[in-house]
């Protein structure tokens, strides 16, 4: 089963990821990390087919894909 | 499990001082990548700018030399000639390589010296508040070209990888771009030819990513994207000038 990681901590929330995920699962959170800024998360993680766009293009490297 | 992507090992696993969105990340990154998968990370020799990007040498684990503001080219051709056997390579920005750094850059490619350079030109002075630079595009908004850059008064934006292109020599010069995922994987091959280049001893490699800044440009990360898209990539033409098979041709 897919599935991908944030570490949520060194989110600062440009949401990049969510405009390359091809299943439009990501999403920002209403949380509020240390840092102060929304981080990004999934909750359908079913949906996830690995394909790692988000890791890519992840300025911060906060996403790990595992599969 | 498997891992299908993590953090490659070179890049120090801190949180990076980048505004949010910047792209200063995933060059950072795929740097990174390709010195794990080259295996030169104990031979390599960093020398980082004057700009944002001065702080490389906290993220990639590599030896580093700070040089002066656009010296860079200068210093690790020092470092070069001294050790031969060492990967040499610098990261820097346009207002540090295109700007005050032109002479350096454009005679460390003359004399085809074997060093890499990554050149991150975002169109503009990040660290100093946005002020313009010689990449920035007609019409932008900057501190010091509050109603856009005229072409009649400042002249239009340099184009680095196609003039050093001018040069004969063995050398590699490329431009790809960071704003979506297919740009930053062909980036990447770009990365690591140029960085081959280097490790096959044969002259110079440089390669310009084409970057953002949000916080300078005024625009949330995503609409920095789509600025890249209309205005960044009409101008900059992405490939490879020289050296690759794609400029083989």
């Amino acid at each position: 089963m897919a599935k991908v990681l944030f570490n949520e901590e060194r989110c600062k929330g440009c949401e990049l990821c969510t405009m390359v995920c091809p299943q439009k699962i990501i999403f920002m959170a209403d949380r509020i990390n240390k840092q102060g800024y929304h981080p990004a998360t999934v909750e359908e993680m079913d949906k996830c087919t690995a394909c790692a766009t988000c890791a890519r293009v992840c300025p911060d490297v906060v996403i790990t894909v595992e599969k | 499990m498997t891992v299908v992507f993590d953090r490659p090992k070179s890049l120090r696993d801190v949180r990076t001082h980048y505004c949010p969105g910047c792209l200063h990340g995933v060059a950072h990154r795929l740097v990174a990548e390709v010195i794990d998968e080259l295996g030169i990370r104990e031979i390599g020799i960093g020398v980082s700018p004057v700009g944002c990007s001065v702080l490389a040498y906290n993220y990639i684990n590599t030896d580093w030399q700070q040089a002066a503001h656009g010296r860079a080219p200068a210093v690790a051709t020092g470092i070069k000639r001294v050790h031969p056997d060492k990967f040499v390579y610098t990261y820097q920005g346009d207002g540090d390589l295109a700007s005050i750094g032109t002479a350096e850059i454009v005679h460390a490619a003359m004399r085809n010296e074997k060093i890499s350079v990554i050149f991150i030109n975002n169109g503009i002075y990040g660290m100093t508040g946005g002020q313009m630079a010689p990449t920035t595009q007609i019409g932008q908004k900057t501190t010091t070209s509050p109603f856009g850059r005229s072409a009649e008064h400042i002249g239009y934006p340099i184009r680095m990888t196609e003039m050093l292109a001018q040069l004969e020599g063995d050398n590699y010069l490329a431009r790809g771009t960071l704003h979506n995922a297919a740009g930053i994987a062909r980036a990447k091959r770009y990365i690591k030819k140029a960085f081959q280049y280097q490790l096959d001893n044969r002259g110079f490699s440089m390669v310009e990513l084409i970057s953002n800044c949000p916080t300078n440009w005024g625009m949330h990360p995503k609409e920095s994207i789509e600025y890249i898209k209309e205005h960044q990539l009409k101008y900059y033409q992405l490939g490879e000038f020289k050296g690759g098979e794609e400029a083989s041709k």
